[in-house]
């Protein structure tokens, strides 16, 4: 480009100009980082040093290397968006990190020299990003569900001015929520069974001129992306209507276990035996009055049995607690007591879980007679007209206890209605119970990598946990309620509401062609040289947010509203042409050559460190504001996720003489913290095989490492930084020195 | 007293628990329990018990009557209150030991040879009978509670405290005949019996 003008300010604050030589950092600027402007200020990021930089700009600089504090500081004051600009930690990297002293002095400047190449380097690669060119706004949201969660959803939606496309299965509205008789009680004084809400719910949805309703109607087809998604509409007449809507909220729900899956607890063997939905459906039969079993008695005992089918480490039956039941059989409990107080209601349970109030509930089910029983439930029989239930006493150690009930009810756990697994890896993982009810898509997605949001385990679908709970690994897709997670009427209300939030930033971000999280508000996003592709599918395949798509011809077809810009793409391309405008091969690849790498004989190794930004570049930063030391020798490029990471960067490193290479990413696997999720994974994978490659050149495998980092790790990363300079030392310096 | 036992067991048809908590002091509470098992690990006697607090709870909900009443386990409660202080659940619970000891001993039902219950029954004897307690009266009976040898037994080997209460004018051999009374007596006699009519009438009983 030849209208490039590039400036590089050395900032002397903060204790650079004392530590630091400016002088000649000012001269490599010139020298190496062939930068055409170059100012040394006493304090850059005052009103005077930023007015400075403006200034610049204004008179046609169009890239800036700012040589000061971290890219992470001073990001308010640093702000100059219409150009490109890459930053030198000199503070946070060099001086707060390196021991004062005249011994030191040679390779802290040398390390600050070799972080003033880096910078220009870069600045010269970079774009300024100027957008999504497909950016639409589209202010509908599609809430799929019409049960708590879903209506809840479509209300805030609504209210907040959106319009709703609200789409229900079944011929009414209210879902699980619609077949209970009462609902656990969420005011004070959490005493008695409160009446659902259903009812007041559906009468504002039906009157809500913003909200869209289809009943009896399913999702066909979901094609497109944030902003412009095209909903295929099937109703029960078999006729499609199209809808077009800005962001999704998944409200699909929860099954109840199947009690046919427990034969031994009578499920499905014994008419008497229920789940807590046929104790629902017997107490609204009953409406008020005294509770009939299906042969119309009326019961007069009746036995709770909690964690039926749950909290199972057999890995026959559901292996969590869907934190929702014992408050649940509770209020089923006084069901029978309000009615009548001298049926015999006994819940017996192992560990009694009573979530947010649920503990006042319990007291008032205490008061009201309710026995509560601890034990294992090993069995129920027929006897007689009604039941035998066999449990092992947990407290009075009789492991042959025997009830007598007219009526056992199994409090059996939520199974998510999450849909087809696109993952076929986790499917040894599911029981296949939790298979079975999840055959049918609920999305239909038109997308490269399935038709459903990716699950994480058990059926739940995937999101990150600690960072973006809402954020399913497909943007502006949010699943919301007991699909996320085993929830009550209470938490997927309150879900619903959060879900509906980040709909509607979604559809504000893909308005004007911003990221979502973690690089919320980035204009950047993947292009691809079509003349270079070979079609490998790799991009397509390993997309965490299944973003890429392919055509006819199978070339990638990138949909930017989709994208969260974490660069896994451009980690897989064996060809290396995708890029992003402000973040590519070359931008890296040409910091990695700018480094002055000393010939063998001054015996000073250099160590490439390539630091995810989200976790480990953090770290390292706050290691060096704890002034935490470490070596000298180390050459750090943060990068937007390991995913990104190309091996031709690993390649060229080793080629151009740096004695090692040290990974740093986020924890993987199931718990995993990887803000991109699947990238430090897909990371590690391609790590796998570098071995080999080192071998075949007689190179140490020891030269590349992968080390797993959290944010929090701010003792332990310099301490995994010296060890490893310290095994350089041992195993020798690179052959490949110039 | 078996009357009472099969009059109690015909009117609540087995259901234990409604029977303490209409008949036992402070029983009503037992159905809050939440058996976290504080109460156990906070008795000093803890080890000592057959059935801790928790434990005895669950055996009412259970319907375990008989092991319940005629388990010497309330009986071993000292009153420290520990467990009253630390339930989470504000059980009364040093007062429910003792209202479950009351009720076995009012139905027949409480070990014979209890220790607590033997002196409990001493005591109360004791002290009806002048107002005040006997101390004299109150050891010896203690001390012959096992019959004439062991008592002689018990008695010669607290001969020397004895003699040194003497001799500090701490014991009157004196009381022995009688001792000393309060002054209304009778008055005393008569709250006394009052205050048993208003208990039997409220547990139901007709007699003590």
């Amino acid at each position: 480009m030849a209208d490039q003008k590039i400036a590089a300010y050395i900032c002397q604050g903060c204790g650079l100009g004392d530590r630091l030589d400016t002088k000649a950092l000012a001269q490599i600027a010139k020298t190496d980082g062939k930068a055409h402007l170059i100012r040394e200020h006493e304090f850059l990021c005052n009103a005077d040093g930023v007015a400075t930089i403006q200034k610049d700009i204004d008179e046609g600089v169009t890239h800036i290397a700012i040589a000061a504090c971290s890219r992470r500081a001073k990001t308010e004051a640093f702000y100059f968006p219409t150009v490109a600009m890459s930053r030198a930690n000199l503070r946070e990297g060099v001086i707060w990190i390196r021991p004062e002293g005249d011994e030191h002095q040679e390779t802290t400047q040398e390390m600050a020299q070799d972080y003033v190449r880096m910078a220009c380097a870069e600045a010269k690669k970079l774009i300024q990003p100027t957008g999504n060119p497909t950016a639409e706004r589209n202010t509908t949201v599609l809430v799929v569900g019409g049960g708590i969660t879903g209506m809840t959803a479509a209300l805030e939606a609504s209210k907040t001015g959106y319009q709703v496309v609200l789409v229900e299965k079944s011929g009414q509205l209210g879902g699980w929520a619609g077949k209970l008789w009462k609902r656990v009680p969420f005011k004070e004084p959490f005493a008695n069974p409160a009446d659902t809400g259903v009812e007041a719910m559906a009468a504002a949805i039906q009157a809500d001129k913003n909200i869209k309703l289809y009943l009896n109607a399913t999702i066909a087809k979901t094609d497109g992306a944030p902003g412009r998604f095209n909903i295929d509409i099937a109703t029960e007449s078999g006729s499609v209507t199209q809808e077009h809507v800005g962001a999704i909220v998944q409200a699909s729900g929860f099954t109840l276990y199947d009690i046919a899956k427990l034969p031994e607890l009578g499920g499905g063997v014994n008419p008497h035996v229920v789940d807590q939905a046929g104790l629902e459906a017997l107490a609204k039969a009953a409406n008020g009055g005294a509770i009939k079993r299906a042969d119309g008695s009326v019961v007069n005992s009746v036995v709770f049995v909690q964690c039926a089918g749950q909290r199972d480490d057999s890995g026959k039956h559901l292996s969590y607690c869907s934190g929702t039941c014992c408050n649940t059989s509770i209020k089923q409990a006084m069901y029978f007591k309000d009615q009548n107080p001298d049926v015999d209601t006994i819940v017996i349970f192992d560990d009694l879980r009573t979530p947010g109030n649920g503990e006042d509930f319990y007291r008032s089910a205490q008061k009201k007679g309710v026995t509560f029983t601890k034990g294992k439930v090993a069995g129920v029989t027929a006897s007689g007209n009604g039941c035998k239930v066999t449990f092992n006493d947990l407290i009075l150690g009789d492991e042959n206890t025997t009830i007598d009930a007219d009526l056992v009810v199994l409090a059996t756990g939520q199974v998510p209605n999450s849909g087809v697994n696109i993952d076929p890896s986790k499917l040894e993982a599911e029981t296949e119970a939790a298979a079975e009810v999840k055959q049918i898509s609920i999305l239909n997605l038109n997308y490269r990598q399935g038709p459903d949001v990716p699950q994480l385990k058990q059926g739940f679908v995937d999101s990150h946990f600690i960072c973006f709970p809402y954020e399913s690994r497909r943007t502006g897709i949010y699943p919301a309620g007991p699909v996320r997670r085993p929830m009550d009427i209470a938490q997927a209300m309150e879900d619903a509401t959060g879900a509906t939030m980040k709909a509607v930033q979604a559809i504000e971000n893909a308005a004007v062609g911003r990221a979502a999280h973690p690089r919320s508000g980035d204009l950047s996003f993947p292009s691809f040289r079509a003349e270079g592709c070979t079609q490998c599918k790799r991009c397509t395949v390993e997309c965490p947010f299944g973003a890429i798509d392919e055509d006819e011809k199978r070339y990638p077809v990138f949909n930017e509203a989709r994208c969260r810009r974490c660069g896994t793409c451009m980690g897989a391309c064996p060809v290396r042409v995708i890029s992003f405008e402000n973040y590519s091969v070359d931008s890296v690849g040409s910091q990695i050559k700018a480094v002055d790498i000393p010939d063998e004989f001054q015996e000073k190794p250099r160590i490439l460190i390539l630091a995810c930004e989200n976790d480990a570049y953090p770290a390292l930063d706050m290691a060096g504001m704890n002034h935490n030391e470490y070596s000298a020798y180390v050459r750090i490029i943060p990068v937007r996720c390991l995913g990104s990471v190309n091996l031709i960067w690993v390649t060229d490193a080793l080629n151009s003489g740096y004695d090692g290479v040290m990974m740093m990413g986020c924890k993987h696997g199931d718990n995993y913290q990887c803000h991109f999720v699947k990238g430090s994974e897909i990371a590690s994978i391609r790590l796998s095989k570098v071995d080999e490659t080192l071998k075949s050149l007689n190179l140490e495998t020891e030269r590349v490492q992968n080390y797993e980092v959290a944010i929090t790790d701010i003792e332990r990363v310099p301490q995994l930084i010296n060890d490893y300079a310290a095994k350089i030392q041992e195993i020798g310096l690179s052959p490949f020195k110039f | 007293m078996s009357d009472l036992n099969a009059q109690a067991k015909e009117k609540y048809h087995n259901n234990f628990l409604k029977e303490v908590a209409a008949n036992v002091e402070e029983g009503d509470w037992v159905k809050m329990c939440m058996q976290c098992g504080v109460c156990s690990g906070s008795c000093p006697f803890g080890p000592h018990w057959a059935h801790p607090p928790q434990e005895i709870f669950m055996m009412i909900r259970a319907g375990k009557r008989e092991e319940v009443l005629t388990s010497d386990s309330m009986w071993m409660c000292t009153s420290c209150y520990n467990c009253i202080v630390r339930c989470p659940r504000k059980l009364p619970i040093t007062h429910i030991m003792h209202g479950l000891a009351n009720y076995a001993h009012r139905l027949g039902l409480a070990p014979k040879n209890q220790p607590t219950r033997q002196f409990a029954k001493l005591f109360w004897n004791n002290i009806v009978k002048t107002g005040r307690v006997n101390e004299l009266k109150l050891s010896l009976g203690l001390y012959f509670k096992d019959g004439l040898a062991s008592g002689i037994k018990t008695g010669m080997a607290m001969k020397n405290v004895g003699l040194g209460l003497m001799k500090a004018k701490r014991l009157n051999p004196m009381e022995i005949l009688g001792g000393h009374g309060c002054k209304d007596i009778k008055g005393i006699q008569a709250m006394v019996k009052k205050a048993q009519e208003i208990e039997a009438k409220r547990k139901g009983f007709t007699a003590a």
